[in-house]
């Protein structure tokens, strides 16, 4: 089992829930995160006063999948998030130890199987 | 017994009936139309809220600022050439001319002008540029969130003189629709239909945004929507009881009426939403408030109180479906100015020559009969007002786009548009957490540094 963490930009969450979707990968969680990866700085400004804008509005998508879905998750992601300019993010996939599924105690594969 | 509207207009049919002279000038009719003048110019701030709450939190700022300009540029244009084009006596039944540009000889008296008035002459072209002001404004809501800046400043203030101008000319200024006998008292035809159906050509021009049919775009904030719709009403009572020109009994039922029409429009709207999926919805209300009062527009000064309700009742149902139809179809045409104000304009032009009657209330305030009244053929004239108005604002918008889109692109790149526009165009943002910005220092020394010590 593994957990692909993947950083998004922000205009691109749908078209990575629907690509994951399409790939039969059901259970995620997302949140909004701000960060920087080497992309360029957007400068505003504001009567005078210019600020650089040092950290950029992402999304991270965590989802926990058996080992036979990592690659599919991946691939999912790295198409619909891919813009080709600096600043599409990134994806790492971790291993994971132990999954439960709360409500049943189901562990493991069984917990990230989506439930019929 | 003030029937002081069109030199033009009290010549037909009635035999050439010219006023001797002019009109005393008024200090009660001033101190009105100074009031309602700043009523109107309120409303395109109130829009900016309107469209602003409807679109993205990414693009707040850009809706905001495309109706906000238009009081910088349009109301320079209306000042420079836009006012003697649309309002100047001479020209011919089309155009005006040059006579009054840069407001060359219009006064602080109430003579000179084109129509018959009693408040200085110079007030009166500013009540006028308001309203041009915010027709400019209306039209943005058809592109908002796709197109670039520039491109947008020089097609409104073009269009402000190209397409409202000549228009206005038309309707108001003695050109050939008043004297056809076409009525509109405060600008269905001239502001709600031209603005309706250019912001259609617009959004066919352009093209609709990238994300739209592809995924949910929802208001970013419904609050601002119910404010500039307040607002918008509250400025309205300017704009119709202020197109009386005068603090009179035609301003009165032009006011009641501006009140009356759109709360009969709310009930209908709220009354459609519930049957329809059970439950009341507050952009509803909003888009309801603004329906109504474009309805009314044409007929404020024409028709009796119980007309206005009628009117406001009946005028709910063809935006609101049209507005049902739009949203499924591939038409980008984002806040719906044309379901809201071309559909709601034609409505009320029409209505108009169906409602209006001289005798209001016990009083000869109106100048017309219509299809009640026993003049069935007003509504031929009032429908082929409207067809000029549609044909003429198709064409020169289409026009001046496709030349605006020669001299700089029109559209943002597909990447500045899913960024957002607030920080591709105007490199600012609505709504700052300040967290992760650096402050530039532009001399490139930093601030406050303690001098060196000298020994």
């Amino acid at each position: 089992m593994k957990l692909v963490v993947a950083i998004v930009r922000p205009e691109k969450v749908n078209d990575v829930l629907e690509a994951l979707y399409k790939a039969e990968v059901r259970g995620l969680t997302i949140s909004r995160v701000q960060g920087h990866g080497g992309e360029t700085d957007e400068v505003q400004t504001y009567r005078g006063t210019t600020v650089k804008v040092e950290l950029h509005e992402k999304v991270r998508f965590e989802i926990g999948v058996s080992d036979s879905f990592v690659a599919p998750t991946v691939r999912a992601i790295m198409s619909a998030a891919r813009t080709g300019e600096v600043g599409d993010g990134k994806i790492f996939v971790l291993p994971v130890e132990k999954v439960y599924r709360i409500r049943t105690g189901e562990e493991d594969t069984a917990a990230v199987t989506p439930v019929a | 017994m003030k029937k002081l509207r069109l030199l033009g207009a009290l010549a037909v049919g009635a035999g050439s009936v010219a006023l001797a002279q002019d009109p005393e000038l008024s200090a009660a009719d001033t101190a009105w139309m100074l009031v309602a003048t700043g009523l109107v110019l309120l409303m395109t701030p109130a829009l900016a809220f309107f469209y602003g709450g409807l679109v993205r939190s990414k693009s707040a700022l850009n809706t905001m600022m495309m109706s906000f300009v238009a009081l910088g540029f349009v109301g320079v244009a209306w000042a420079l050439v836009g006012y003697s084009i649309a309002l100047s006596p001479g020209g011919n039944n089309f155009i005006g001319d040059l006579h009054f540009a840069f407001l060359h000889g219009v006064s602080l008296e109430n003579k000179g002008a084109v129509a018959a008035i009693t408040i200085p002459h110079l007030l009166w072209m500013a009540f006028q540029g308001t309203f041009c002001i915010i027709t400019a404004a209306l039209v943005s809501g058809s592109i908002v969130e796709r197109m670039r800046f520039p491109a947008y400043l020089l097609f409104m203030t073009l269009w402000s003189v190209a397409v409202y101008a000549p228009l206005a000319k038309w309707v108001w200024g003695g050109g050939f629709l008043a004297d056809l006998g076409a009525w509109d008292f405060a600008g269905g035809t001239v502001v709600h239909i031209n603005a309706g159906i250019s912001g259609l050509v617009a959004a066919l021009v352009l093209g609709s945004r990238k994300d739209f049919g592809r995924q949910a775009i929802l208001p970013h904030n419904v609050p601002f929507v119910l404010l500039g719709a307040a607002l918008l009403w509250f400025g309205w009572f300017g704009f119709n009881a202020g197109s009386a020109w005068g603090a009179s009994q035609s301003a009165s039922i032009a006011f009641v009426n501006t009140m009356l029409a759109p709360a009969a429009t709310l009930v209908m709207w709220a009354l459609l939403d519930l049957t329809r999926t059970g439950k009341v919805t507050a952009v509803g209300v909003a888009t309801a408030i603004v329906v109504g009062l474009v309805v009314i527009t044409p007929a404020a000064g024409y028709v009796s109180a119980t007309s206005a309700l009628l009117m406001g009742a009946i005028g709910a149902f063809p935006s609101y479906f049209v507005m049902l139809w739009r949203a499924r179809s591939r038409l980008d045409d984002s806040l719906d100015v044309f379901a809201g104000h071309g559909i709601g304009g034609m409505t009320g032009a029409i209505l108009t020559g169906v409602f209006g009657q001289k005798v209001i209330a016990g009083v000869e305030v109106g100048y017309f009969n219509g299809l009640l009244a026993g003049n069935p053929q007003q509504v031929l004239i009032q429908a082929f007002a409207v067809l000029i108005a549609v044909g003429y604002s198709a064409l020169m918008t289409f026009i001046l786009l496709k030349l605006v889109g020669v001299i700089t692109p029109l559209r943002a790149s597909a990447k500045d548009e899913a960024t957002g526009m607030d920080v591709t165009q105007h490199g600012e943002e609505g709504y700052t957490s300040g967290e992760g910005a650096i402050l530039v220092l532009e001399s490139g020394e930093p601030r406050g540094k303690p001098a060196a010590a000298k020994g």
